[in-house]
């Protein structure tokens, strides 16, 4: 029983990370239509940024999270002003060639600028919050920390999308952005935007991904970007209460598996829950069927 | 037109961009031979290593490690045979590492030190086999580098021994069963756990030579987790098999970046036992912010030790820390001590720059099996046939954050 309930926190604890990346993936693909593959590589540059800013400038740990979420803002924000805006019209498959091209970019910039060497992120959620069972059963403070940021970002991005001026503007482009701009949406800034937010999400992600796991390389961001990309697909891409249900369940599926069946097949087993559940439901979880319109 | 010129700039941004991350290691490394000293002539040696990429660590200690040993000798010998190096980017992946070494071969390299890693250090040995070119690989630790060794599932050689290739460091089963023997005569746990990465040639050929000795030995092994690239980020498996099993050592045949992880986790699971490493756990105190107080007690195999007190090492390291700004690890020694070994045995072979890479590797092959010799990473050094180096490896653990002799 307490194996299960370990298990259990430990799948949590890793899925709540990989929901935190989800959705902002999940935010992007939603809005902008199309799959930001280096949304992995600025949860990288925020985990640098952050790491700097806390070891090198000795700058408290919040005030370190302030300034990678400004400048991966900002990142995001030029990524998207220059790489992908020029090819708004051009085919998705043009798109997506040159969002691998700003990952291997981004990777190989941050190689160039702070080294290959693995830097140890320094930890500032330390400790355990909950200690049951005679102490046989620890909650860790980075797993709270990880589920209710994750469950704050989840119902802000929801409201947002669905109370606010912007984001229903941002779900009016989503769905047709010919006709939102007849409507006298500005396309353009809206997708900005999103970008934005999205990158904002990702130095978060960052630093709270490097706090449960903290070694720090140029390549940190592609391996969890893959499992939050399948995350989003698992949960159906474009919904944001699905990106959190999908990276919740990959994190228990991939702990569980690796517990209970063997761990040489975990990967191999959370790969084919997620085409069992594509084949039943090919739009993910609480994806929504959309029929192409002619 | 507007976006046109965004497009381009973009693309132009992002070309120089990945021709600055390719490149910018290959360009700095190398250097151009010192034609100054005029008469002499200078042999052309190239390597081929990760320079950029996941594992561009390993690739870059080693050829910073052999330019450190190139330039002491060029230094040193003025009037004598100079050596140019020339190492080229193959990124950890061996269709790569071939195009790498083709360009070195075009270049008009001589004598080969070989790929770094060992998946690449597979594809590079077939084709310099067939060029019949001397390949001396630092760190390339799998036996399929070397060939003419039995797998041990099948019994059965799928490799031919390629005979011009050797290697500087242990090959992987001497590790395994140097560990598994280390255990046993130090009786240093009575229940063993050992986790290892199953999709790493480095890493399961030590498993499995440990898993032999073990079952030879009668050690007690408990509890074997596995973890691949993919889920190299949580531990929380593995270490709470190994806990409930009741582990007393757990046995970390793998990299020091996923031993570092597995260290800071089950610190946070409040598990505590003895580990022992072998020597990719080497350079675990060079992470930067790494809590070294985490690897107290850690031991592990290693051939080389930074803070050893000889002459050599400790030259080494300060000419290394000098013009790099970082404590040197396992493979730039490796790497200094194949650039030497390679150098003694050309010039006691008689090598001269005008031969070629056919006529160098004949003698160099007589002249490898036939010598001893003394490096950063071994006294007394010696190569038989099959190509694997015979030197002893020193047991090391970590005391108040530094390396100390276990002997």
């Amino acid at each position: 029983m307490v194996t299960f309930l370990t298990r259990l926190i430990n799948g949590i604890s890793l899925g709540s990370v990989y929901a935190i990346i989800a959705l902002g993936y999940t935010m992007v693909y939603g809005i902008a239509k199309m799959l930001n593959f280096a949304h992995g590589d600025v949860i990288m540059v925020g985990a640098y940024v952050c790491f700097f800013a806390v070891a090198n400038f000795a700058l408290p740990p919040l005030a370190g999270v302030a300034l990678a979420m400004l400048v991966c803002t900002v990142l995001g924000m030029v990524i998207e002003r220059l790489a992908y805006k020029p090819l708004r019209q051009a085919p998705s498959l043009a798109v997506l060639i040159t969002a691998i091209g700003v990952s291997y970019f981004l990777q190989n910039g941050a190689q160039l600028l702070w080294g290959s060497n693995n830097k140890m992120f320094p930890s500032f959620l330390s400790g355990d919050a909950l200690s049951l069972l005679n102490g046989d059963l620890r909650v860790s403070l980075v797993t709270v920390v990880n589920v209710v940021v994750c469950v704050v970002i989840m119902l802000a991005l929801t409201w947002f999308t669905s109370r606010t001026k912007m984001g229903k503007a941002m779900r009016a482009c989503s769905e047709d952005k010919g006709a939102a701009q007849l409507m006298g949406i500005n396309v353009d800034t809206t997708i900005s935007m999103t970008f934005a937010i999205g990158s904002a999400l990702a130095a978060v992600a960052g630093v709270l991904y490097m706090s449960s796991y903290p070694i720090l390389v140029p390549t940190t961001g592609s391996m969890p970007g893959i499992k939050a990309f399948t995350a989003a697909v698992f949960g159906g891409i474009g919904s944001i209460p699905g990106a959190f249900l999908g990276g919740l369940l990959l994190g228990v599926i991939e702990i569980f598996a690796g517990g209970y069946i063997s761990t040489q097949l975990q990967n191999a087993i959370v790969f084919a829950v997620l085409i069992v559940v594509l084949l039943v439901k090919p739009s993910g979880l609480l994806g929504k069927q959309i029929r192409e319109k002619v | 037109m507007k976006k046109r010129i965004f497009a381009l700039t973009m693309a132009a941004v992002m070309t120089v961009g990945l021709l600055s991350g390719c490149g910018g290691g290959t360009t700095q490394e190398t250097k151009t031979p010192d034609n100054s000293s005029g008469t002499s002539a200078a042999i052309k040696i190239g390597g081929a290593g990760p320079l950029t990429g996941g594992a561009a660590i390993y690739g870059n200690a080693a050829a910073r490690g052999a330019q450190i040993a190139a330039d002491e000798i060029n230094a040193a010998n003025p009037d004598g045979l100079q050596i140019d190096l020339r190492y080229e980017d193959d990124a950890h992946d061996a269709e790569k590492s071939v195009n790498a070494y083709n360009t070195l071969k075009g270049w008009g390299m001589q004598v080969f030190l070989g790929s770094v890693t060992s998946t690449p250090g597979v594809a590079t040995s077939v084709e310099a086999n067939n060029d019949h070119m001397f390949y001396l690989t630092p760190s390339a630790s799998s036996t399929d580098v070397l060939g003419g060794v039995a797998n041990p599932l099948t019994g059965t050689v799928d490799i031919q021994r390629k005979d011009n290739v050797f290697q500087m460091c242990f090959v992987d089963p001497n590790q395994g069963s140097a560990s598994a023997q280390y255990i046993y005569d130090q009786n240093l746990g009575s229940s063993i756990a050992v986790i290892y990465k199953n999709d790493d040639v480095y890493s399961t050929g030590v498993y499995n030579s440990f898993d032999a000795k073990a079952k030879e030995l009668g050690l007690n092994v408990v509890s074997v987790t596995t973890f691949t690239t993919d889920t190299q980020t949580d531990f929380s498996v593995q270490l709470g098999d190994a806990k409930n099993a009741g582990a007393d050592l757990v046995f970390l045949p793998m990299y020091y970046d996923a031993a570092a992880l597995i260290f800071t986790q089950a610190n946070a699971m409040g598990y505590a036992p003895k580990w022992f490493g072998i020597d990719g756990m080497d350079g675990i105190l060079g992470v930067v912010g790494f809590d070294t107080s985490l690897a107290e007690g850690v031991m592990l195999l290693t051939p080389f030790n930074a803070d050893a007190e000889d002459e050599a090492t400790k030259n080494f390291v300060k000419t290394y820390q000098d013009k790099y700004g970082e404590v040197p690890n396992q493979f730039a020694a490796d790497a200094y001590d194949c650039v030497y070994a390679i150098y003694n045995a050309l010039t006691e072979a008689g090598v001269t720059a005008d031969m070629s890479a056919g006529d160098i590797c004949d003698k160099m092959v007589a002249q490898f099996t036939a010598m001893t010799f003394d490096g950063l990473t071994g006294e007394g050094m010696t190569w038989d046939a099959s190509g694997a180096v015979t030197k002893s490896p020193k047991g090391m653990v970590i005391q108040d954050g530094a390396y100390v002799g276990m002997d």
